[in-house]
């Protein structure tokens, strides 16, 4: 059985429609990279994985539940196997950095405050961080935001582990830490992973399989080596990066 | 003439359809407060921001208001001798109406915008987003201990307001303008009931409500970066202000 199956989702926002029929399936312990333009919905599938918008038609299923359907209590508990690192990392600016990362174990166990800042020390030396645990986020680089949102997303020892543009809006060298990191954790956890993102050096770094979204739909589905061949032009250009061809700049 | 009735009729179906939103607000709001689990440290952090770090502007406007009203009142009672109502005047006015009123747009101005400013930010910032995917419910989180701060808070401050205005009218009426210490005293005892203090803290409390749930919705409604938390904030102080003038006058057409 697969770890997440999207079954023909259907989403709008008003009058505009945003994905229009997608269909993805991810297998247990696999790296799926969704590349797609700016604004063509990729925010927006994630978000319907982790149960933060629902389909207005189609399903999807995580580890054999669907997510459409279930109370706020059922809605929380399938959210425990998930952590999310957010675009811009979405620390909560009046909470430290241990904290941060200790939030899900503060509300969802008994841990008293110390064992909840040592199990954030040793999540944040896993993401490469020390002795940062008493600043707050706004002391921090983006590079370092981004580490901390991972550490608050592996936290609770999650199953699926979902990145909204990893690298977007770091130089590269830091970009390219965060690439290694996802590796990494992904060996040393045996996460499973869905990652979107435009910049293709991160989806071939750290994709399994890569699927592309275009006009509300999955466009292709396969290895970074196929996705490299591709016959197709849209995904050709795209992956290219070339502002030629049958995809147009708006 | 089509055009301009289609714009109108727009107009009202939008707010028609937002009345509905907020209202559908207020009822998880309330469903949420008395279901577990309580976030007390929040609820505390809240009515330190919303209450005591208010009580400045509350001073500052009941002790100006208390004293201008003494000093009003004079000046017109004078012309036909009744200089020893003013007492009954400032007591009457700052219990049943200004206290309340005055602290509520007080209270909206500062932590209603401050509230919408900061939901805001931690929605175009998806930190509420991050909330839920905590497994943590944002209304119950954020919007509950704001709410019942907000309620719990406007009703001492409107205390304070009350105190400090009849001060402020008491120093201007007898040190300042000279009348009667005792007359000023007995009027301002004999003509003020109990029922007048507890209407005023009857809309302080609907006041309190207003400034923590529109405060509240207009924050977790914010869209569109930097330029979206300014317009949530200026909308909710607006809106906030224009709710407390209007149920003020319904509130007191139906105390009396
Ligand atoms: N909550 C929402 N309400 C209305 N429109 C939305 C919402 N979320 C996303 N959209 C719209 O959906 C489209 C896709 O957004 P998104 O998924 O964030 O794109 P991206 O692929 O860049 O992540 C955009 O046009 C955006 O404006
Ligand atoms: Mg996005």
């Amino acid at each position: 059985m697969s770890m997440i199956e999207v079954s023909d989702l259907h989403k709008s926002f008003g009058r505009q429609q945003v994905l229009r029929g997608v269909n993805l399936t991810v297998e247990q312990g696999e790296s799926m990279t969704v590349i797609g333009g700016s604004g063509s919905g990729k925010s927006v599938l994630l978000k319907h994985i982790i149960g933060l918008l629902f389909p207005d038609k189609g399903t999807v299923v995580v580890d054999g539940l669907k997510l459409n359907g279930l109370d706020q209590h059922g809605l929380n508990e399938a959210r425990k196997k998930f952590g999310m690192l957010f675009q811009m990392a979405a620390l909560f600016d009046s909470l430290s950095v241990w904290e941060n990362v200790g939030f899900s174990l503060k509300q969802h166990t008994k841990l008293s405050a110390k064992e909840i800042r040592a199990v954030a020390t040793e999540k944040l030396a896993l993401v490469g961080l020390k002795g940062i645990e008493d600043k707050m986020p706004a002391e921090l680089s983006g590079g370092m935001k981004k580490r901390v949102g991972l550490a608050r997303a592996i936290a609770i020892n999650p199953a699926i582990i979902l990145y909204d543009e990893p690298t977007t809006g770091l130089d590269p060298i830091s970009a390219d830490a965060i690439n290694d990191l996802i590796i990494d954790l992904r060996k040393k956890l045996g996460v499973t992973s869905v990652a979107i993102t435009h910049d293709m050096h991160s989806a071939y770094k750290i994709s399994d399989r890569i699927a592309m979204l275009y006009k509300g739909q999955i466009l292709e589905v396969g290895t970074p080596d196929q996705i490299r061949q591709t016959a197709d032009p849209i995904v050709r250009q795209f992956i290219t990066g070339s502002a030629v061809g049958p995809i147009t700049a708006d | 003439m089509m055009k301009w009735l289609e714009h109108i009729g727009e107009q009202i179906f939008s707010l028609i359809t937002e009345m509905g939103r907020v209202i559908t607000f207020l009822i998880q709001t309330l469903r949420w407060s008395v279901s577990r689990p309580f976030y007390v440290k929040n609820l505390l952090k809240q009515m330190e921001v919303i209450g005591v770090d208010s009580i400045p502007v509350v001073l500052t406007t009941a002790l100006s208001t208390g004293m201008v009203l003494a000093l009003q009142s004079y000046t017109g009672f004078k012309r036909f001798g009744a200089e020893s109502l003013i007492g009954t005047v400032v007591s009457l006015s700052m219990t049943r109406e200004l206290g309340p009123v005055l602290t509520g747009l007080m209270v909206a101005g500062r932590a209603g915008a401050a509230m919408a400013a900061e939901l805001g930010t931690m929605k175009v910032t998806e930190q509420i987003d991050a909330l839920e995917t905590l497994a943590t419910n944002p209304m119950k989180y954020l919007v509950v201990p704001r709410f019942l701060a907000s309620t719990v808070m406007m009703f001492f401050l409107t205390i304070l307001g009350m105190v400090i205005g009849i001060s402020g009218g008491y120093f201007v009426g007898v040190k300042v303008l000279g009348t009667n210490p005792v007359t000023y005293i007995n009027q301002s005892i004999n003509n003020t009931e109990v029922k007048d203090i507890w209407f005023g803290l009857i809309k302080a409390l609907v006041f309190g409500a207003v400034v923590g749930l529109i405060g509240s919705y207009k924050g977790f409604n914010t869209e569109g970066g930097a330029e979206g938390v300014g317009k949530a904030t200026t909308g909710a102080v607006v809106v906030s202000c224009m709710l407390i003038l209007i149920l003020d006058y319904f509130l007191s057409a139906l105390l009396w």
